[in-house]
């Protein structure tokens, strides 16, 4: 054995340290993962050793591997080896691997509960550290559900060091195990208020954490933590509870107009950038939430909005942006105050952080109105122009779409404008966005009817341009526009001055290098623009030009034909069919535009993203039903051999189908139409979109004329320019014409009072160039108005949604009407095993002052009110606090100690009290004592257990709960938690179950799925007492 | 409540990475490649915050060093700059005027001051002192452990 260790040891020093495993690595530049797949073969053979101090410089190592990328999950059972150890070193090595390798789906976990349970409770604070830090990273909701109690009864250890971190960890055991919320509160409440700073701020952490996922359970906290914000000077705190209260003003406006004046205070004195930028976040929050119904705000707007710029000219880049973002938030609410501040804004577009630019390019959006929208992109496209690298200048682009077309085009005066503006962004090199500029080109067509005749001469001029957009294969993106110019050119090919001009560009044999689906969209409407030609020399009797017509597509449409692209070719040979047939026809001299021309007629009209989904499924629908019960399989095997043979059979009967008479036909088509009247699913003809289209007067509106023949480039000065000139020399007009009729109105007036001019112009003043009807897009008739499909049902927060308020199970409450509210936990004492800790929270509901309360026992022979050396034994405590009025909640702790058997008992007590006036009062309660009390969560290893069970020493009982119906598991975490049980082992339906009472008594049960527990313990009575608890805790739920 | 905090070199090699929460190996390094990519591309004068899927990265670099940390949507991000900066105080303290190298040959110190500064992804103490504190006592308790044994007690010979 001596001679083993002593080679183990020798060995040692030759084994690779941490540090010669970096080196080496470093060493190895050329050949790593070759040297590093050897140091893992010597770490596996120094895991084998028994030496701790081997294996836990093996585990080191392989942490640093782990970092670098290396699996390392094979060593997680040396990893629970090493952070068993007992000394400090390998413990803390130990701790650190597991935090950094293992999750959920890492089996050994289950190993580590004893062992975690054992470091928590070490009487080294430092071992406690460790495991608290280790299992905040790696916490299994199985884990939480087995160490809550246990993390709970740290939260009121004497060492703010173990405290503090108790504390923190405490939040991810709520995650986890979501029921531990409600018991472990009052405590969690009572540490906003722990003498150490640290503790308080790690309280006030958790608890900001829990309330902004679930705010409208900590109203309740917002006075206490209005106290503490007042009076706290600790930044990191008050960043902390000022983001809290941001959360809870949605739900309670009355605490926003309570908040305004500290935190303005704040802004005005502190120096510190990140609680000013926290106070300026929080105050626009508050306001969102008061918007209406609170006169005086536009002052602490104002503050804001000046603070803010102050930050964004700040040289500091951080500072800006964060002013920025800050800025858009106020946007939303109070437009007006931002806009003041364009020229700021404009300028941040020239600074040299795009992340910067970015951020300001969020803000435009929100500034623009009717008035600066062409200044605006005015500015926009020259930074278009400008900007170095495509990204940006994607963005830059989707942002002049977003702007432009936000809330249904809105602030777009004139269209024109908008699609040259369009036609401008097509030439921009490399972009991606092609498929975006196509949508906007076919949205404004689609939906704006006035501008139609203008839209569809941009796309022709587009379309027979079309070289310079695909003449560079590097600008593919682009090409996408062609297809919106198609088609539009072919819906609407009613306005087109020369269809025949644009029919011939787009069966250019170039067309055939384009992508498919647009070539698809091609050869469509060039079909659509063939009609429109014949149309137009309908009744010319032997028309040269129809013929002519014919004859195009006939020559051009067989390259389409060859077309790889299924689509291209199926709607290429289907037109071509079609216009041989018509050419024959035209040389027999027949009419035909007519009929052709209605293959293409009807409108189409926008639909609303998300409409299918939004039609409810009507009553009695079953979609997952099948409409024809399916063949099974045996007999259409069997049929199979059957067709052979019967092949004359199926003919009889269909001709049977097909003798139905004409009157029979009249009839189902008349219940066909019937039914399709009453079919949701049934797209057809709705009056009620129809008339959105024959609105009274919108054919009649007079266009503006423009030369149509614009060119796609104006020498010097980009045509978007020209329209901006118009629209503000028309606006000028406008403003000269009404000022006329003002005048005109003051002079009938005879001039009493000299109204100074309008200044700057007001939205309402600028009416649009021409009058333009915005189709809206299409709704189902029956659709849901909800939105929202798109919330998370996996997020863990969901579950913490738990009332605090309510009246709490397994912590008792005492009310003393009008006057008092008491609520107490009692939990057995780790350091000391004759004592239990009482933890009381009073609350005040009276309304006068409690100033000084004291608080007694009478002390019988089960229970001594612990009382301060020196006192006599009748003394009572003074309760170190005062009660003010109202809603405050005070916590206090005090130890009680017990002795002689323990059954559940009553302790007496009395509070005295004295307000004001002096009048004394003695309140008299009972506090209860259950048996759980005094019981202590003790891991016990399963060969022990089975030791004591065979022992013969326990008594036995049992007990059935009924009407249970929980999954396992969780009526395991109930005992566990409310009875501070261990789980010692589960095995498939039951599962062993261990306590232990402060004076040592065994409690072991086995719980069984049939929801019997059989139980066993060394003190019937007190065994008999848990079990009705038990029964108890299950009768409530 | 921060993620992930990592460190990595202007090389684009990782040198410390702590996840506040529970992440499979491949997406962490998944992430980690990516947020690298996006970091060491960003130009010098650019500000320390973006924004990245869900989350708000906050970043700094010391020297050879980028610190990086990615906190939720509603967090401060001036704060969080000021915990990397009070993190790299931390290490300067301990390791005397800290460089690269250091973490690396001591990267398991480097966690545990970090593991005292923040744990599950919020600060713990925002005292430099008591962080700086608690490490020297850990320490000390992790002589304790190591020094009495000569190399006799270790062979079992003592």
């Amino acid at each position: 054995m001596a001679l083993k260790i002593v080679k183990g040891s020798i060995d040692r020093m030759f084994d690779k340290n941490l540090q010669d495993l970096v080196r080496g690595i470093r060493n190895h530049k050329d050949d790593e993962a070759k040297y590093i797949s050897t140091c893992i073969d010597e770490i596996k053979q120094e895991l084998k050793q028994d030496n701790i101090a081997v294996k836990a410089n093996a585990v080191c190592k392989l942490t640093y591997l782990q970092m670098l990328g290396y699996d390392v999950s094979w060593a997680a059972f040396n990893i629970v080896e090493v952070m068993s150890s007992s000394k400090f070193t390998y413990k803390r090595i130990g701790y650190l691997a597991a935090s950094q390798c293992f999750h959920e789906g890492t089996d050994v976990i289950m190993l580590t509960t004893n062992q975690i349970r054992k470091d928590l409770s070490s009487p080294n604070q430092y071992d406690t550290g460790v495991a608290l830090t280790g299992l905040s990273c790696f916490v299994t909701p199985d884990l939480a559900r087995d160490l809550a109690n246990d993390i709970m009864t740290l939260m009121s250890h004497t060492k703010p060091y173990i405290r503090k971190k108790a504390v923190l960890i405490m939040y991810k055991v709520f995650l986890k195990y979501p029921e531990s919320l409600r018991p472990a509160f009052p405590r969690l409440k009572e540490k906003l208020e722990d003498p150490d700073p640290g503790v308080q701020s790690a309280a006030v952490n958790v608890i900001c954490e829990l309330a902004r996922r679930n705010p409208k359970n900590y109203l309740s906290l917002a006075p206490l933590f209005f106290k503490l914000m007042t009076s706290s000077t600790n930044n990191w705190v008050l960043i902390k509870i000022i983001k809290l209260f941001g959360a809870l003003t949605p739900l309670e406006p009355r605490l926003g107009k309570k908040l305004i004046e500290p935190l303005t205070n704040l802004i005005h004195s502190t120096s510190a950038m990140s609680l000013l930028y926290e106070c300026v976040n929080t105050v626009i929050a508050v306001l969102i939430s008061l918007s209406s119904g609170m006169p005086n705000h536009s002052a602490s707007i104002q503050l804001c909005v000046q603070k803010l710029r102050i930050l964004i000219e700040d040289s500091d880049q951080n500072l800006k942006y964060l002013g920025l973002l800050a800025m858009s938030k106020i946007l939303k609410t109070h437009p007006k105050s931002v806009q003041s501040h364009k020229d700021l804004i404009l300028q941040c577009l020239d600074d040299k952080d795009e992340s910067i630019r970015l951020r300001a390019l969020d803000l435009l959006y929100g500034m623009v109105s009717k008035k600066n929208l062409m200044e605006i992109v005015k500015k926009l496209m020259l930074h278009v122009d400008k900007a170095e690298g495509t990204t940006y200048r994607d963005e830059l682009l989707t942002k002049i779409i977003d702007i432009c077309s936000q809330s249904n085009f809105q602030y777009i005066t004139n269209f024109e404008w908008y699609i040259s503006i369009l036609v401008e962004l097509t030439r921009l090199e490399g972009t991606r966005h092609g498929h975006l500029i196509a949508s906007q080109m076919l949205d404004v067509a689609i939906r704006v009817k006035a501008i139609r005749g203008f839209a569809v001469a941009q796309m022709a001029t587009l379309l027979d341009n079309a070289h310079l957009l695909t003449g560079n294969t590097q600008r593919n993106g682009i090409c996408e526009v062609l297809y919106a110019a198609a088609w539009i050119c072919g819906e609407f090919s009613e306005h087109l001055e020369d269809p025949m001009q644009t029919l011939e560009a787009m069966l250019r044999p170039k067309v055939a290098t384009l992508p498919g689906h647009i070539q698809a969209v091609y050869v469509q409407n060039a079909a659509k623009l063939f009609a429109t030609v014949l149309r137009k020399h309908d009744g010319e009797t032997e028309s040269q030009a129809a013929q002519e017509t014919s004859q195009l597509l006939i020559d051009r449409l067989p390259l389409f034909v060859q077309s790889a692209n299924l689509e291209v070719q199926e709607r290429a040979s289907c037109i071509l069919q079609l216009v041989k047939y018509i050419q024959k026809l035209q040389q027999k001299n027949v009419e035909v535009a007519e009929e052709v021309t209605a293959l293409f007629a009807g409108e189409l009209n926008p639909v609303a993203p998300k409409a299918q989904k939004k039609v409810p499924i009507p009553e009695g629908l079953d979609l997952d039903a099948w409409i024809n019960e399916p063949p099974s399989e045996s007999e259409s095997e069997d049929e199979k051999p059957k067709a052979v043979f019967a092949k004359e059979e199926p003919k009889h009967s269909r001709s049977r189908h097909t003798e139905v008479d004409e009157k029979e036909l009249a009839r189902r088509r008349e219940v066909r139409k019937q039914e399709q009247a009453n079919n949701p699913f049934y797209i057809k003809a709705s009056p009620s979109s129809q008339k959105v289209y024959d609105a009274p007067g919108v054919e009649h509106i007079p266009v503006v004329q423009i030369d149509l023949s614009v060119p796609l480039k104006v020498p010097g000065m980009p045509m978007s320019d020209q329209y901006l000139k118009l629209e503000v020399e028309r606006r000028q007009k406008e403003k000269a014409e009404r000022k006329k009729k003002e005048k005109k109105k003051k002079r009938e007036k005879r001039g009493k009072e000299r109204k100074a001019d309008s200044g700057p112009e007001s939205e309402e003043d600028i009416t649009p160039a021409h009058q333009v009807d915005i189709v809206t897009e299409e709704m189902p008739e029956n659709a849901l108005p909800s939105d929202d499909d798109d919330k998370d049902p996996n997020d863990p927060h969901k579950a913490l949604d738990i009332d605090l308020d309510k009246y709490v199970p397994y912590c008792r409450h005492l009310q003393f009407i009008h006057v008092l509210h008491i609520v107490y936990d009692i939990q057995g004492n780790h350091q000391d095993e004759s004592k239990v800790v009482v933890s009381v929270i009073f609350e005040n509901k009276s309304d006068s002052f409690l100033k000084s309360m004291e608080f007694n026992v009478l002390d019988s022979l089960n229970s001594k009110l612990q009382r301060p050396e020196g006192a006599g034994a009748h003394d009572s405590l003074t309760v170190p606090f005062q009660l003010p009025p109202g809603q405050d909640t005070h916590a206090f702790l005090f130890v009680s100690s017990v002795s002689v058997s323990i059954v559940a008992v009553c302790i007496d007590c009395f509070l005295m009290q004295s307000d004001e006036s002096s009048t004394h009062e003695k309140l008299d309660f009972k506090l209860h004592f259950t048996c759980t009390s005094y019981l202590i969560t003790t891991p016990c290893y399963s060969d022990a257990y089975a030791k004591l069970l065979e022992s013969g020493d326990l008594k036995g009982s049992s007990l059935r709960l009924e009407g249970i119906n929980m999954p396992f598991h969780h009526l395991l975490a109930r005992i566990c938690f409310h009875h501070h049980f261990s789980v010692v082992e589960r095995i498939d339906s039951c599962a062993s179950m261990y306590s232990r009472s402060i004076q040592g008594h065994h409690v072991c049960l086995l719980v069984k799925t049939t929801v019997s527990i059989d139980a066993k313990c060394d003190e019937p009575s007190l065994l008999g007492n848990v079990l009705d608890e038990i029964k108890q805790t299950f009768s409530k739920c | 409540m921060m993620r992930f905090m990592l460190l990595f070199s202007r090389q684009g090699k990782l040198r410390l990475q702590k996840w506040y929460t529970a992440t499979a190996e491949r997406d962490k390094k998944k992430m980690v490649r990516e947020l690298m990519q996006v970091v060491l591309a960003r130009k010098p004068k650019m500000c320390s915050f973006l924004e990245w899927r869900d989350l708000k990265i906050v970043y700094k670099r010391y020297a050879s060093l980028y610190f990086c940390c990615a906190v939720e949507e509603h967090d401060n991000e001036l704060i969080t700059l000021e915990v990397i900066h009070r993190f790299v105080e931390l290490l300067d303290k301990y390791f005397g005027s800290v460089c690269e190298l250091d973490i690396i040959f001591n990267f398991e110190k480097a966690y545990f001051i970090l593991d005292e500064f923040l744990m599950g992804g919020e600060i713990q103490d925002t005292s430099k002192k008591s962080v700086l504190k608690a490490i020297e006592q850990a320490d000390l308790l992790q002589e304790e452990d190591e020094s009495p044994r000569s190399v006799l007690e270790e062979m079992g010979l003592a």
